[in-house]
């Protein structure tokens, strides 16, 4: 049996291993992040919500994903 | 009668009725925030572009609060200390649910949270040619007011003193000056402590306020933001009826004909 490759990624500053090759989406899914209220962004550039179905995570990936907060 | 219901604030093509704008910040809870902002019927609030906290997913979302159908958003880029970094948090904004409208803050002192004007101006430049309309919070100085509305600004908003410092309005004239000078709206915005520092900002001709700790941080709250609403319109409503002339000495109310 092939062995599961894992991987670090770097999430809102936090250290996460996950399986090598996941989607970008599957990440959003397993957080539970409501995808209408957030943006996200991979290695500083923003993507576009509809493509993170298509994006493939890779090691040392940063990613943020930001929402609204009350602010002055 | 004055008709103040067609006397509206119009940024960027959209029309408001109320000409007070509050922010989220600072509340002791998002309920309260959301009463307090139903009872100053704001129509515009602001808000920050923060990280998801991915670990605890049950704290409250603000959206679920305050719904962004009704009550328009303005995506602030406050905690942002140069172009780069306002820039990168107002396309995420723009990314979460396609604002464009957007209050552009960059700060260049930590105590003093004075504007770095340099690097506001250059966001200016930078997000008018990408389509944001920039409400622009801004130093209280003529000349760069000037150069914000070349620079494509939909909105001046001079400080009235320090960001929280609750000090109220410390440079009426220039605040005059930029009146004058511009057709834009011309908003006053941080330093407020009391309401009646709205109506002052209000009588100076501006076209709004935008008010967060003055409210957040009142003893009450609830009591504050309903203040400030009626201190705006009362702001407004003596701007509009156009004040007598200062005169020096006294000038009796009751005539003086048939004094016995």
């Amino acid at each position: 049996m092939k062995k599961i490759k894992k991987i670090k990624i770097k999430i809102n500053g936090k250290i996460k291993t996950i399986i090598d090759n996941s989607k970008l989406s599957e990440l959003i899914k397993h957080l539970k992040i409501p995808l209408n209220k957030v943006a996200i962004e991979l290695n500083e550039e923003i993507i576009e919500k509809k493509k993170i179905y298509k994006i493939k995570l890779k090691k040392n990936d940063k990613i943020e994903i930001v929402h609204f907060i009350g602010g002055g | 009668m004055v008709k103040l219901n067609k006397d509206k604030l119009k940024i960027a093509n959209k029309k408001f009725k109320s000409r007070l704008i509050v922010g989220t910040g600072k509340y002791r809870s998002m309920s309260e925030c959301a009463k307090a902002i139903k009872l100053s019927g704001a129509e515009i609030v602001t808000v920050a572009v923060r990280r998801v906290n991915i670990t605890d997913k049950k704290k409250p979302l603000l959206m679920d609060y305050i719904d962004p159908k009704k009550i328009t958003y303005l995506p602030n880029t406050a905690g942002c200390f140069n172009s780069r970094e306002a820039l990168r948090t107002l396309r995420l904004a723009r990314e979460i649910g396609g604002w464009k409208l957007v209050k552009l803050e960059v700060l260049g002192d930590k105590k003093n949270l004075f504007p770095d004007m340099i690097e506001t101006l250059k966001s200016t430049e930078v997000l008018a040619k990408e389509g944001f309309k920039v409400m622009v919070y801004c130093n209280d100085d003529p000349l760069m007011a000037k150069r914000l509305e070349n620079s494509g600004a939909d909105a001046i908003m001079p400080l009235a003193a320090p960001i929280g410092s609750g000090l109220g309005i410390q440079n009426k004239i220039n605040i005059q000056i930029i009146r004058k000078q511009t057709k834009l709206p011309l908003i006053i915005d941080a330093g407020l402590g009391q309401a009646s520092d709205a109506t002052i900002a209000m009588e100076l001709g501006c076209d709004g306020v935008l008010v967060n700790t003055a409210i957040a941080k009142a003893k009450k709250p609830f009591e504050m933001a309903l203040a400030f609403k009626n201190a705006v319109i009362a702001g407004r409503q003596s701007y509009k009826s156009g004040r007598i002339d200062k005169i020096l000495m006294g000038n009796p109310s009751s005539p003086s004909k048939g004094i016995i």
